[in-house]
């Protein structure tokens, strides 16, 4: 077994400090742990492995951007797009995070425990076994699973009212699944509201078990919970616009 | 409910001559869009499903196929012309966008045939290219402004200027980015093993890129997208460069996408969607909405591959194309690939294509100036594409400012393409832009390669021929050298913006 790899992040650019990680994780370290996090972006850019990043502070921009496998465990907030295009893996926030979170991700988990920025799951997309899962604690703005053409995305307002409007604009694939009602108007073109049935229920309690197992919650009430479902209007939201030359 | 146009007129009219015919039924089998039927002994031939392809021309033993074009004319008339009236014929009848393929065909005046090149004559002779070297190799990516050297401890000069990776092509010429899904596998490994042969690149298009072309990896430019299509690490690593689209001169400012019909299990595969479903690209990438997201796009690009890759950027030529490429040059790109208004493509709306955007000179040569005006050339390679169609246009654009350019549908045309313009409806008969089983068959990936590395060779040489006329020997002088174009019937306005002098000036 391999010690933990302890990296301490203060004043270094975000190069050295994601080659620091990955010499880490090449030499076998099955657990980094970061310290003093101050915005560095990237962090986590492309890595591959099983390994277990914890970053102290607060994570920069597209945090497990491209990544492959290993789980990322920010004990703080993080930036814009953690997850962006990531393939397999898991990140797990215990703050809040930016806007365009989990952005064109086709694989693995995003958990935040708070809040989200605008444009979250946006263009979020699967394919076989990759199906990509966000699930957000607290609330989401704006333009939520935009363009969402696969996966799941949950927002489960812990802390409030949920905030986002337009909701599903130009969704093509995938689901969103909002705890409590969500008003007609805050739907956008392209999405439509459907009943929760008990398979989907079942389907996505083990989501919620694990979600509120990372973050210490009770995951009874989550699991039984009312819940609001959005889906694609249509998986070909373009077929009808266009006649040939 | 039908309505109340009735026909159109026939746009082509394909006849057949019954003495040379011997009915063998090559034109039935040829055609992907149905226009040949066998009726008995005899063959029928149902013209409004011609597209002008020719594959039945091509493939007819006894010569007995005419096609003609416009054979029932509309009331001549200079403003409402035949396609503007056809237009409004099916926009009344569907209400819907009308779709187009291949380049732009508004009838505009191309300037590269208004730029004429220089030749020597007897105040400086020319360059013999047989015996004195002319040197093309090319090195795309970022230049050092100066170079340090330092005396390292055994008292050996080396260089302490970190150089920017490049990417070194023999021609510059390169085969730009058409996608999986968009053309075929088979069209794909034959531009492929084309750039293997002749030492140059080929793009992937933003299809991803199919194990079918993992043998030729190290000549391919990976695409991504703002439909992030097929991109993982794996893809990022496996590409010689990576390039990200921003824009496409054949509809600049919309993203693009491929219809359901067209995402196949293979291409569903290599582009990471699900069988059958929209592969939407939006307009823009949704990390990008400001000229300051850019750089950290670029940036975790590297980042994830450890800096080892050049990184380029792929704009449409709009209106302040020199202050977004200067804007582009800062964002840690290492080459910008300009498309012109002209380019290609597979499906575009017809109302983008044939009117937005600028030709490809006036934007290579404004980006050009803009560039050295900042002080910023050497930060960036210039790729300039969208309608190079032979070798003086390739001349023509390097001396306009470009470092190399993209050829697409000269490349396409290599492999039999007859420029039809109905890609996007999937039947390509020359087994090029579709996905058809028994349609890509047609296309010999042996033959086809063999015919694009012909092309690239045969307009390298061409080029080599040109420079050694003007007296010019290196590619590198050639670069943005105005003093070989003069101008030949363009106003001056024109001439001020290329930065071009007159002829007999």
């Amino acid at each position: 077994m391999v010690k933990p790899v302890t990296i301490d992040a203060k004043g270094m650019h975000y190069t050295p400090l994601n080659q620091q990680i990955r010499k880490a994780v090449e030499d076998g370290a099955s657990e980094v742990i970061v310290e003093n996090v101050l915005g560095q972006r990237f962090i986590g850019d492309g890595l591959r492995g099983d390994a277990t990043i914890h970053i102290h502070g607060v994570a920069g921009g597209d945090l497990a951007m491209f990544m492959s496998g290993p789980t990322v465990i920010v004990h703080g907030n993080a930036e814009h797009a953690p997850g962006n295009t990531m393939d397999s893996g898991k990140v797990v926030i215990h703050g809040s995070a930016g806007d365009a979170v989990a952005h064109s991700m086709r694989g693995g988990k995003v958990f935040v425990r708070g809040d989200i920025g605008y444009r979250g799951g946006i263009h979020m997309k699967q394919y076989e076994t990759q199906r990509p899962i966000l699930v957000v604690g607290g609330s989401a703005q704006t333009f939520l699973g935009e363009y969402m053409a696969g996966g799941l995305l949950v927002v489960l307002g812990l802390d409030g009212v949920m905030k986002a409007r337009e909701i599903g604009s130009g969704i093509h694939g995938g689901e969103i699944i909002i705890r409590g009602d969500v008003g007609d108007s805050c739907l956008a073109a392209g999405a439509k509201k459907v009943s929760l049935t008990d398979a989907d229920r079942a389907r996505i309690a083990p989501v919620l078990r694990e979600f509120a197992g990372d973050f210490g919650l009770d995951p009874e009430p989550l699991v039984s919970a009312d819940y609001t479902r959005i889906v694609p209007a249509s998986a070909r939201p373009f077929a009808g616009k266009y006649t040939w030359e | 409910m039908s309505s109340n146009f009735g026909s159109i007129p026939l746009r082509y009219r394909v006849s057949i001559d019954r003495e040379q015919c011997m009915e063998c039924g090559r034109c039935i089998d040829n055609c992907s869009y149905g226009v040949f039927r066998r009726d008995g002994d005899r063959i029928l031939i149902n013209s409004r499903k011609c597209t002008a392809c020719h594959r039945c021309l091509a493939y007819c033993p006894r010569d007995a196929i005419m096609l003609e074009e416009h054979p029932c004319d509309y009331r001549s008339h200079p403003v409402w012309n035949r396609q503007v009236r056809e237009a409004i014929y099916n926009q009344a009848r569907t209400g819907k966008i009308i779709l187009a393929g291949m380049g732009s065909v508004a009838n505009l005046p191309v300037i590269f045939d208004h730029l004429m090149l220089d030749a020597c004559q007897v105040t400086t002779p020319p360059t013999d290219p047989l015996r004195e070297p002319v040197e093309l190799r090319t090195y795309l990516g970022k230049k050092p402004s100066r170079l340090d050297f330092r005396r390292n401890s055994n008292g050996d000069v080396e260089l302490s200027t970190e150089l920017a990776p490049n990417l070194m092509v023999e021609t510059p010429i390169l085969l730009g980015h058409m996608s999986y899904g968009a053309i075929s596998l088979n069209a794909q490994v034959s531009m492929a093993r084309a750039a293997k042969e002749t030492g140059t690149y080929m793009g992937t298009g933003e299809g991803g890129l199919h194990p079918g072309l993992y043998p030729y990896q190290d000549r391919m430019i990976v695409q991504v997208a703002s439909g992030r299509f097929g991109v993982n690490i794996d893809y990022l690593e496996r590409g010689a460069a990576i390039e990200v689209k921003l824009g496409q001169g054949a509809k600049p400012g919309i993203g693009g996408h491929l219809t359901g019909e067209k995402v196949s299990k293979d291409v569903s595969r290599t582009r990471m969607i699900p069988q059958g479903s929209d592969a939407i690209s939006p307009a823009p990438h949704h990390d990008i909405y400001g000229i300051e997201d850019l750089p950290q796009l670029v940036r975790s690009i590297k980042e994830a591959t450890g800096w080892k890759k050049p990184v380029f950027a792929k704009v449409a030529a709009v209106n302040n194309t020199a202050e977004n490429v200067a804007a582009v040059a800062r964002a840690s790109v290492d080459a910008i690939a300009i498309d012109g208004f002209r380019g290609g493509t597979g499906a575009a709306p017809r109302v983008f294509r044939d009117h937005v955007g600028i030709p490809i000179e006036v934007a290579i040569a404004s980006a050009d100036r803009e560039l050295r005006k900042q002080g910023l050339r050497n930060e960036v390679s210039l790729i300039a594409c969208g309608s190079i169609r032979e070798s003086a246009d390739v001349v023509k654009a390097i001396a306009l400012g470009a470092d190399a350019v993209y050829i697409g549908t000269a490349a396409l045309a290599a492999m039999g393409c007859r420029v039809c313009g109905n890609c996007y409806q999937g039947l390509c008969p020359w087994g090029i832009a579709t996905q058809r089983d028994d349609l890509v068959q047609r296309l010999n990936p042996d033959v086809a390669s063999k015919q694009v590395a012909n092309l690239i060779h045969a307009w390298t040489m061409e080029v080599t021929e040109l420079m050694g006329a003007a007296g010019i020997n290196s590619i590198e002088s050639l670069r943005g050298n105005r003093d070989r174009l003069r101008g030949f019937m363009l106003d001056e306005g024109l001439l001020n913006v290329l930065d071009v002098k007159p002829v007999g000036a």
